[in-house]
């Protein structure tokens, strides 16, 4: 079974074609990056994987599931279990960190539990299990922010907000993780930090690993293949080993 | 003469002088000549004259002479006040007090569930969630449209005369303001984190409450002070109505012509007030600066 088997897809607004007859495979495990200039459609593509943006036309199996007939409860419960990264972080600015790593939790507490409404208990800190804010305190861990537990997000640095961000995707214990340009708002020195940390908790724990970037270095070293797309085709999808600098960047003319 | 840096009588020059004024077109013209009018017209159906002002200071100055009576007749006048009388207005004001915070607590509970109910695409984007967004609004303007005078009269002729009436009052003007301006803070928060919590499985009630309702927190807080604000002023003047508090005292007061008592009920309202909006204000400072520290 592939992670994800995109084909023929299309998408387009009005008469604006963002994407283009798109197809590719992904394997369980793979680490993607997906590069290409800005409104090439990278973040159409990966928003279409969870449909929160809806395909024109084409077939996405996420899986094995065919996700595009897939009705609200069905959808969100393959959302919650696919992880996903923002470049913005998306972390809920007057809430502590622990909070913030706890609402990764409350899709797949819905799904899990027998009771109806379970998840609501993941709203806070306060409220959840002993077990989850366990659960949240090691994700923490993972990435080294277990002692910040009770401060604000508000208060954190780009680059800690942004680990709280993936400790909260490691919260639904995810088999694939979805992640938009997640360095780009990080200085260097941070943007590696968190890239190199991101990358090796998705191996460990086997989880696909899909990302956007600008970063043609960031693309080489952490992708396992690159995926370019221009003018909202897929031009080129290939092992990272055998892409040479040049050619990545002569993507973006 | 010639030692000026900037030589006015230059001639060649003095032809590109700019437009003292703009060009106006000709509905730019009509619209300004109506406001005139407007302004003319509105005066003339408010009786406002400077005559009539004028004339009433007769009437002004038997007033000021009941209502502030010179010390040497105070104790002897058959309006002076007893401890007895003390004790009732401030039984009264304590009352009108009451009122006001309960009828604002009750009105925020049921004005932010009114809230939540109809801020756009909050709860859901369906169909039928949009009827019930725009129903609930549409509500929530009557609430807020239909002055709370008439809304005591309402509440007298259900529940009868006295303090019931009137926190009935106030919570439903306090449900018409907080139910339009919590779902404006809450329609006005940065929407990505909710959006966030959705994209891995969350409900939209989760991501309302967990994500949205947090973020507008310091909004809400200062939305209901101002609301207990409101209520305070707004329950003095239900008493003229009978819906309890001490305004009933001060419009039996008027109607007996003792201006003297009434002032002093009068002063005792405006200590209440001024108190109540001295400590929401430093209360709502509390709250913004706590959010400026942050950021």
């Amino acid at each position: 079974m592939n992670a994800i088997e995109v084909k023929h897809l299309s998408k387009s607004y009005a008469d604006f074609e963002v994407l283009r007859d798109i197809s590719f495979t992904i394997g369980v495990g793979e680490s993607i990056a997906i590069i290409g200039s800005n409104g090439a459609g990278k973040s159409t593509l990966l928003k279409c994987l969870t449909r929160i943006t809806e395909p024109s036309q084409g077939s996405i199996n996420v899986f094995g599931d065919p996700i595009l007939k897939f009705r609200t409860g069905a959808l969100r419960r393959m959302r919650s279990s696919i992880g996903v990264v923002f470049q913005k972080h998306n972390l809920v600015p007057r809430l502590s960190v622990l909070t913030n790593v706890i609402h990764g939790d409350i899709g797949r507490l819905h799904n899990v539990s027998k009771f109806p409404l379970a998840g609501i208990r993941n709203w806070g800190q306060i409220s959840a299990s002993n077990r989850t804010r366990k659960k949240a305190m090691e994700a923490l861990e993972m990435v080294s922010l277990s002692h910040l537990a009770l401060q604000r997000a508000d208060t954190l640095s780009g680059g800690q907000s942004q680990r709280v961000a993936i400790a909260r995707a490691l919260m639904q214990e995810p088999n694939m993780i979805l992640a938009d340009e997640p360095v780009a708002s990080l200085d260097p020195v941070a943007a590696n930090d968190v890239m190199s940390l991101f990358y090796d908790l998705c191996k460990n724990k086997n989880i696909t690993l899909i990302f956007t970037s600008h970063n043609v270095e960031h693309a080489l070293e952490y992708g396992n293949k690159v995926l370019a797309i221009k003018n909202g085709r897929l031009s080129l999808f290939k092992d990272s080993n055998s892409i040479e600098i040049k050619t990545l960047q002569a993507e973006y003319d | 003469m010639t030692d000026s840096p900037i030589d006015i009588d230059k001639k060649s020059e003095l032809n590109n002088l700019p437009r003292r004024y703009k060009k106006i077109s000709i509905t730019r013209y009509f619209i300004y000549l109506a406001l005139i009018v407007m302004v003319i017209w509105s005066f003339q159906g408010s009786q406002f004259s400077f005559e009539g002002l004028l004339d009433s200071t007769q009437y002004f100055k038997r007033f000021l002479g009941e209502a502030f009576p010179s010390i040497g007749i105070l104790g002897e006048n058959e309006h002076s006040i007893t401890w007895k009388d003390t004790f009732r207005y401030t039984r009264e004001l304590i009352e009108t007090f009451q009122m006001a915070f309960t009828g604002t607590l009750l009105g925020i509970i049921f004005g932010f569930i009114l809230a939540l109910l109809s801020s756009k695409g909050l709860l859901g984007n369906s169909r039928p969630m949009r009827l019930v967004q725009e129903t609930v609004k549409a509500l929530i303007l009557l609430f807020r449209t239909v002055p709370d005078l008439v809304w005591a009269i309402i509440f007298v002729m259900l529940v009868g005369l006295g303090a019931f009436a009137g926190t009935l009052t106030i919570m439903v003007d306090t449900i018409g303001f907080c139910g339009r301006f919590f779902a404006e803070e809450m329609e006005d928060v940065d929407k990505s984190p909710a959006d966030a919590l959705e994209s891995c499985g969350a409900t939209k009630l989760d991501a309302t409450f967990a994500a949205v309702v947090p973020a507008a927190m310091p909004g809400l807080i200062t939305t209901s002070l101002f609301a207990f604000e409101k209520a305070i002023r707004g329950s003095v003047v239900l008493g003229l109505v009978g819906a309890g508090g001490i305004g009933m005292s001060l419009n039996a007061l008027f109607n007996w012509m003792a201006y003297d008592r009434a002032m002093v009920i009068i002063g005792m309202i405006f200590a209440l007030i001024f108190v109540v909006e001295q400590v929401s204000q430093y209360l709502r400072r509390k709250v913004t600066q706590n959010e400026e520290k942050r950021i």
